[in-house]
């Protein structure tokens, strides 16, 4: 066997001690380019354009091609939902256990969330322009929920950054974290409480209203979506670990180093009071 | 096809950030992990 396969196979098997991979997380990121080639195939070339002919005039209305930008917007949707759930649950369980485990968790999930939630508007705004004839409307009460759930989202990520106390910014942010959450069921259901308020229709999925073959490819685009977001979500759990970890030794040291100058810090201190004092015959 | 523009812009705009965002996870774990010793990434066993 050449001696450089037997090298390649060695650095292989080793454990990746420059980032935050390992054997899982290797499997499922191979999982994921799979299922996305798959899914690249299934939305452009296996299903069909969104056709409907009418009997009686011959005319052919539908969303054509623009129908397979649904099928990246509805999973992207998807796993906006699913992180910030995620993100609220981490936020109960701060208040509740004082966890620096699930504070971590709802912060990395926050942050993957919020790219998702900017995804969904931004293909949700591209999918518009052709269908509806309009980049963005206004007066429609998902677009206008979606970006307030952006925008608060935004605003916990950076309200983080405020603090340096780990235990004061865990339990202010999930306080935060958790108004935020407030605005998932209202996205979810504002098509049906205010009906006459959007362009978007009601849930067709939940009732199977779709052809087989779309209604699979906007399954399989959710399960791939959602691998990509653990996936994510992972690798910034111990990216989240990793500052801390960085912080808490960062700390341990400054600690040690200022113990171990804490005699000639002393000493110096008390030459500069004796220097600075009138000289009382006094000898200190 | 139809709408091609529209569908090239979603599809990679979607993709692009998604792969950006990945690309700067890794470069973050990269530098944080010559921060942090090895014994303390517990993700990180001999099996792997």
């Amino acid at each position: 066997m050449p001696l450089a396969t037997v090298r390649t196979r060695v650095e292989a098997a080793a454990p990746d001690l420059h980032g935050t991979g390992s054997r899982a997380t290797r499997i499922l990121g191979a999982a994921c380019l799979v299922g996305m080639a798959t899914l690249l195939m299934l939305a452009f070339w296996l299903t069909n354009p969104d056709e409907r002919v009418d009997e009686e005039t011959n005319i052919v209305t539908g969303q054509f091609d623009a129908v397979r930008l649904l099928y990246v917007h509805f999973p992207v949707a998807i796993v906006t939902y699913t992180a910030f759930l995620v993100t609220a649950a981490g936020c109960i369980m701060v208040l509740w256990k004082n966890s620096t485990w699930w504070d971590n968790t709802a912060a990395a999930s926050a942050e993957v969330g919020v790219l998702f939630c900017g995804l969904t508007l931004v293909t949700g705004s591209i999918w518009g322009r052709p269908i509806w004839n309009t980049w963005w409307e206004w007066g429609d009460v998902r677009l206008m929920t979606t970006t307030i759930l952006f925008l608060i989202f935004v605003g916990y990520l950076a309200y983080r950054r405020t603090m340096t106390d780990p235990q004061i910014r865990a339990k202010r942010s999930a306080v935060v974290g958790l108004i935020g959450a407030i605005n998932i069921p209202i996205v979810y259901k504002s098509v049906e409480w205010w009906e006459n308020r959007t362009l978007h229709q009601q849930s067709t999925l939940a009732e199977l209203k779709v052809e087989d073959l779309t209604l699979f490819a906007m399954i399989f685009g959710m399960t791939v979506f959602l691998m990509i977001y653990v996936w994510l979500m992972v690798h910034r759990f111990r990216i989240g670990w990793l500052e801390h970890q960085a912080e808490t030794a960062g700390l341990a040291v400054a600690i040690a180093e200022r113990r171990a100058q804490a005699p000639d810090d002393i000493r110096n201190a008390v030459t500069d009071t004796r220097s600075s004092l009138p000289d009382s015959g006094v000898d200190t | 096809m139809t709408h091609l523009g529209y569908l090239i812009a979603g599809w990679g705009i979607s993709l692009g950030a998604i792969a950006l965002y990945a690309g700067s996870l890794m470069r973050r774990s990269k530098v944080l992990s010559a921060r942090v010793p090895v014994e303390r990434r517990r993700w990180i066993s001999t099996d792997d």
